[in-house]
């Protein structure tokens, strides 16, 4: 009867995600549509990339409060440079590199002045934004090559390009933190710090890869939402760090480190998705999703409490 | 009779942490309560204590029935515990941690005048090396167990459970916990003192109750006892507590340190101790060789070439190893499987192509495992749910697996029972057999006698002697002690 409960309540997340998922088919004639089911998917892209690199972060003890403004940075310096001529390819690579820029300036910053991350990212989130309304003049970026926006909106077999993106990201992200060095020194990091730099682990090293890793799939984020609106918006992201973090905690990782995985992270990302999308197509009141989000969020935390206590006991 | 316990038991879930637990207190005695980890003896003082309630049996608080449901209960009607772990605020101060809960106000504020005078005349009268305006995180473990022992003086208590109160402290503070036990005993207190070091017993306890899988399995004067009877009721089976090391021929040097004021030299195959009391600089000695606070002049050979150790990396690197004298905190991970913290140090090793085999890991781990004789469940099992004992084999093994040649022990023996100790020295001196250098700190002199080849003794940050195993605990205390 316990073990059975407990192994309940750690399907909780994908059982809530099925439970979600059929309540709104039911509910809405325009849920369990392709056209729906696409735009969610497009929808949420943005957030379920960087919600990939936030795990690793939060994996390791760490939080990346930057990451809405390095989306803004990395979006606005691709559109660019594709703007000024460059090839897609070169532009995405520009973003890609933008947000590992940003990520490794984190992990340098929290690891060589030993200030914790919560405040580095704090102080990097104001930099970044400032530093992209200064290039851009606060300007959104136009002009983009036509061919820029199938990242975000083309199709393959009429399954959007961009769920195949977010499909490689997140198997990358899972075979990394399940099954290589990186991976496992996360986790003893985010467990317990000081055994790990007593197990002779380059704790520094490890921790600015960690940010470094977030930052690129943070860039690369940047580059779908340019390419879903089609511009570089230097405004672009605000708040999305909390929307991230808040998938990454209902999919189970904690706030102290040592615990969370892309599974989880995915679930919590796409419950958060189906919500809003939901709330859309119901007509409820998008301030009221706002405050349900919310409660989802404590809810969801709570319950995790719950099982991990007695699974302690 | 000041408490009166039979017929206590305590399950948690499937597993009985207690099943007959029986005990007798008077008021001025010292009680001393040993068995081996596991075996009871912290349930039941949390039990007294008021920090869980028990699931059957009865429980007597001079004369009436009493049933604690919170530590608050128990507290005021006179009962107060030393805990084993730091139950300390680490933020706040030696005075502030004092009076946690209790505070002394004037009006809607806080008296910090009165708590502060009132931490000092406390902290003088037991002559304790305490500032009571320093944080918490600053004191060493030994001064947190002092905090700690302040915190239960102060109330007004008629009963003092003292939790392995000794277990990180030298044998001189050791000492000075045993004065005030006597002291606080003379005053009519009852006092019940849980350890594992079994020497000390003698020197202060009156009665002994022994708990083995969590009934009482004897009790009575600790007079009519021998140590080798106590240790076969604890255990349920012959086994000697005196461990016999025969020492080896020295081989090829394996590490020479000559840094300002420590100079020697560790040979494979020996096992070299070093005594002094807290603060001598002996952990800091290790952490040094370690590479976690680095030398700054002074080098470091390891099989005679010269090696730059900046950092625990460029340490094992170098095929040094330190198991630290906090395993909590600084061995292992806890919340990790058995097999991932054997792995932690030498990952490579279960790496193929850039991905780490869990087959191959699990194998390993359950190789060193059956090695060392990890007591587990399976290898998947969290580090933190095994006994501290075992605890430690896991941090050995990490090293074991690592191929470390040299390696550092700080107080190896720290919180584990008397049976893990044997085999963690049987461990240690398979190890230098096969052909590893040993370091050892440790505060119990009569194992660093028993186990060590030779002994240097360190004072003020310094190697002040070389005795040889012949020496004697007199003789190590005369160099060990300032003003000798």
């Amino acid at each position: 009867m316990k073990t059975g409960s407990a192994a309940w309540q750690r399907l909780l997340p994908f059982l809530s995600l099925a439970a979600l998922f059929i309540f709104l088919s039911v509910a809405s004639p325009n849920f369990l549509t392709p056209t729906n089911l696409a735009a969610v998917i497009r929808q949420t892209a943005t957030i379920n990339v960087m919600a990939l690199g936030m795990t690793l972060v939060i994996v390791s003890g760490g939080i990346d409060l930057s990451v809405g403004a390095i989306l803004a940075f990395a979006g606005t310096m691709g559109a660019m440079a594709m703007a000024s001529g460059l090839p897609v390819p070169g532009g995405i690579a520009v973003g890609l590199l933008c947000g590992l820029f940003w990520g490794l300036f984190n992990g340098v910053l929290t690891t060589s002045l030993k200030i914790p991350p919560f405040i580095v990212t704090l102080g990097t989130l104001g930099i970044v934004r400032g530093v992209t309304l200064i290039i851009s003049g606060g300007l959104p970026v136009v002009g983009l090559p036509r061919e820029f926006e199938s990242l975000a909106e083309g199709s393959l077999a009429g399954i959007p390009s961009v769920l195949f993106v977010l499909g490689v990201c997140a198997v990358l992200t899972h075979v990394v933190l399940h099954s290589t060095k990186l991976g496992r020194y996360t986790y003893a990091i985010g467990s317990n710090k000081e055994a790990a730099v007593y197990a002779g682990i380059s704790v520094a090293r490890y921790t600015i890869a960690v940010y470094a890793i977030s930052g690129m799939l943070t860039g690369l984020a940047g580059m779908i939402e340019a390419s879903r609106l089609m511009t570089g918006q230097p405004t672009a992201g605000q708040g999305y760090e909390l929307q991230v973090i808040a998938a990454v905690v209902i999919g189970g990782g904690s706030l102290t480190g040592g615990e969370g995985s892309v599974i989880g992270t995915l679930i919590g990302a796409l419950i958060m998705g189906l919500l809003s999308n939901g709330s859309d197509l119901l007509g409820v009141n998008p301030y009221l999703q706002q405050a349900f989000i919310g409660a989802i969020i404590i809810l969801a935390v709570a319950v995790d409490e719950a099982r991990k206590r007695r699974f302690r006991q | 009779m000041l408490l009166d316990l039979q017929g206590i038991e305590k399950h948690f879930g499937g597993i009985t942490a207690l099943e007959n637990g029986v005990l007798q207190v008077e008021a001025g005695e010292i009680h001393t309560l040993v068995g081996e980890n596991g075996a009871g003896k912290s349930t039941l003082m949390k039990i007294v204590a008021g920090m869980l309630r028990r699931d059957g049996g009865a429980m007597r608080w001079q004369g009436r029935p009493v049933d604690f449901t919170r530590p608050a209960e128990a507290h005021q009607a006179g009962i107060s515990m030393v805990h084993q772990e730091s139950l300390l605020a680490p933020h706040l101060s030696v005075t502030a941690n004092i009076f946690l809960g209790c505070e002394a106000a004037k009006g809607p504020l806080f008296d910090h005048r009165r708590m502060e005078t009132d931490a000092r005349r406390l902290i003088n009268e037991h002559g304790f090396p305490l500032d009571p305006a320093s944080n918490v995180y600053e004191l060493s473990p030994a001064q947190k167990q002092l905090v700690e022992i302040c915190r239960a003086l102060h109330g007004a208590s008629r009963l003092l459970i003292f939790d392995e109160p000794t277990s990180s402290l030298s044998d001189a503070e050791a000492a000075e916990v045993f004065h005030i036990a006597q002291d606080l005993k003379d005053r009519g207190m009852g006092i019940i003192y849980i350890t594992h070091r079994l020497a000390e017993l003698r020197a202060i306890a009156d009665r002994i109750t022994i708990l083995r899988d969590g009934r009482t399995v004897h009790s009575g004067p600790i007079a009519a006892l021998s140590t080798d009877q106590i240790v076969h009721h604890m255990v349920g089976r012959k086994i000697s507590a005196i461990y016999e090391r025969e020492s080896l021929k020295p081989g090829a040097e394996r590490l020479r340190v000559d840094l300002p004021g420590i100079c020697f030299t560790l040979h494979a195959g020996e096992i070299v101790g070093i005594a002094g009391l807290m603060g001598a600089g002996r952990t800091e000695l290790c952490q040094t060789i370690f590479g976690v606070t680095p030398a700054t002049h002074g080098s470091i050979l390891v099989d005679r070439s010269r090696v730059s150790i900046n950092s625990p990396q460029d340490a094992v690197r170098a095929g040094i190893a330190l198991i630290t004298e906090d395993r909590q905190q600084t061995g292992l991970t806890l919340s990790m499987p058995i097999r991932a913290n054997v792995t932690l140090a030498h990952l490579d090793g279960v790496t193929r192509n850039g991905c780490v085999s869990r087959a191959e890991e699990r194998a390993v781990a359950e190789r060193f495992g059956e090695r060392l004789s990890i007591r587990a469940a399976s290898v998947e099992q969290p580090a933190g749910s095994l006994s501290g004992g075992n605890q430690q084999k896991v941090v050995i093994a990490k090293w074991l697996f690592r191929d470390a040649k040299v390696l550092l022990f700080d107080e190896p023996t720290r919180g584990i029972d008397v049976a893990a100790k044997a085999e963690v020295f049987g461990l240690m001196d398979q190890l230098a057999r096969d052909g590893a250098a040993i370091l050892m700190v440790s505060s119990e002199l009569p194992e660093l006698l028993q186990i060590a080849d030779r002994i240097l003794v360190m004072r003020g940050g310094a190697v002040v002697t070389e005795l040889p195993r012949s020496t004697t605990q007199q003789e190590i205390m005369q160099h060990a002690a300032v003003d000798a």
